[in-house]
């Protein structure tokens, strides 16, 4: 089991490696809307680091999003979501290989080049630790969440639009959770009880969604 | 009596509205080579892709070794390889890296795959990626990944589409093969399929 794991994390790794373009769309995306929000309300400090938690992590959630219809749909165009529908092991494993890899080449850099933004949205120092941990917390369950949303419009040939109004009613509560966590740490108060509660969002989804991407992709495979 | 491997019982498959399997049944037992035979649209893929579970029955079941389908669905995809229309190859991995990223417990050494694509008659450039192949060498390698899955049953959709003739000796050899190993071969072609050893079980879908 944990052989083919390893063997589709490789591969989908490989694979990014070699087709930057996926994975540089969405990081570029997140850096170009950061950056402009300065431009675009001007160079007042006080404004800008009051907002700066809800920029980040709005930009973060739609940098996800963005990279999202791309996760199942090369595998269901070549074919090879019928070798991973067929494959001895349990697809919900399998699917989560492919999860992880989406988050290592989507999600990681995002929240790696956080803390730079946060400068330049004069984010207190003290809140980027704060930054760190919830957008990795967060990141990872946006990708999990994501998928399932993924794996239903598949097979759909303008899934584009779909995508977004099935995942974002469940995008919010991480949103609030994170941008609060960040916007607490700010102000010098405790984050415990947001980090929690965003804790708890990726443990449930990582119990949940791999169960509900595999059942979606059998789905989606049927037409 | 041979063991029975794949049993089907009064199996219904549709398509949309459209009913293309209507209360078939068949036995697929070991060493047996069963051939799908039917004009465009009369639901061969439809019918092939249904015995891998892909699609699910209107009616009737289908068993694996006496188990039921789909619930015996690891024992069964343990012991089945699917080569379907759509080859599964990844464009930017070269054809041996292809060959190694199948999701069975054991992955296939490079010296494996390298007999694997000599046995189907892939000549040189597996250093290329697949992407740049022509239809008949990705074709090949698809049938390496087929002998590589030590697989019992094969089910083949059009394994011929875009073979030379030389191509088209060399499948029916090592399905010939396969089937003389005790193996099962399901297959569906419009090309003929050489194979004097043994004899074919055909089943006629009508549209």
């Amino acid at each position: 089991m944990g052989g083919a794991f390893i063997t589709l994390l490789k591969r989908d790794l490989t694979l990014a490696m070699r087709r930057r373009s996926d994975w540089l769309n969405p990081l570029v995306f997140f850096v170009i809307v950061v950056t402009l929000f300065p431009i675009g309300i001007g160079p007042d400090g006080s404004l800008l680091s009051e907002i700066a938690p809800g920029v980040i992590w709005v930009a973060a959630l739609l940098a996800t999003l963005l990279g999202l219809d791309g996760l199942f749909r090369d595998d269901f165009d070549d074919g090879s979501i019928e070798q991973l529908l067929l494959s001895p092991q349990p697809l919900s494993v399998l699917v989560l290989a492919k999860v992880l890899t989406h988050w290592l080449v989507a999600g990681l850099p995002l929240v790696l080049l956080s803390p730079l933004l946060a400068l330049l949205l004069q984010l207190k120092l003290q809140a980027i630790p704060a930054l760190l941990a919830s957008l990795v917390l967060g990141t990872l369950t946006l990708s999990l969440i994501g998928a399932i949303g993924a794996a239903l419009t598949v097979g759909l040939r303008r899934g584009g639009v779909l995508l977004p109004l099935l995942v974002l009613p469940l995008f919010i509560p991480v949103l609030i959770f994170g941008s609060s966590c960040v916007a607490a740490a700010a102000g010098g108060f405790a984050i415990g009880a947001q980090l929690s509660l965003l804790g708890g969002l990726f443990f449930l989804a990582l119990a949940l969604a791999p169960l509900a991407v595999a059942a979606s992709l059998r789905i989606s495979a049927e037409s | 009596m041979t063991e029975a491997l794949l049993q089907a019982k009064d199996i219904c498959v549709s398509r949309g509205e459209l009913t293309l399997i209507e209360n078939k049944s068949f036995t697929i037992s070991a060493g047996m080579l069963f051939q799908l035979q039917g004009d465009n649209g009369s639901g061969k893929t439809t019918l092939l892709r249904a015995m891998c579970s892909l699609i699910p029955l209107d009616k009737g079941e289908i068993s694996w070794r006496g188990k039921l389908l789909p619930a015996a669905r690891e024992d069964y995809f343990a012991e089945m390889c699917f080569a379907g229309h759509a080859d599964g190859l990844k464009g930017d991995l070269t054809a041996i890296e292809n060959l190694q990223c199948t999701l069975t417990d054991h992955t296939a050494t490079r010296a494996e795959c390298e007999y694997a694509l000599e046995e189907t008659g892939f000549t040189g450039r597996s250093d290329l990626a697949c992407k740049v192949l022509s239809a008949g060498q990705r074709r090949r390698v698809v049938l390496a990944r087929v002998l590589l899955s030590k697989a019992v049953l094969w089910i083949l959709d059009e394994p011929l589409t875009a073979l030379d003739a030389h191509g088209r000796a060399l499948v029916g050899g090592l399905i010939e093969q396969h089937v003389s190993a005790g193996g099962s071969v399901v297959y569906s072609t419009h090309q003929a399929l050489e194979i004097s050893s043994h004899p074919v079980q055909t089943l006629a879908l009508t549209s």
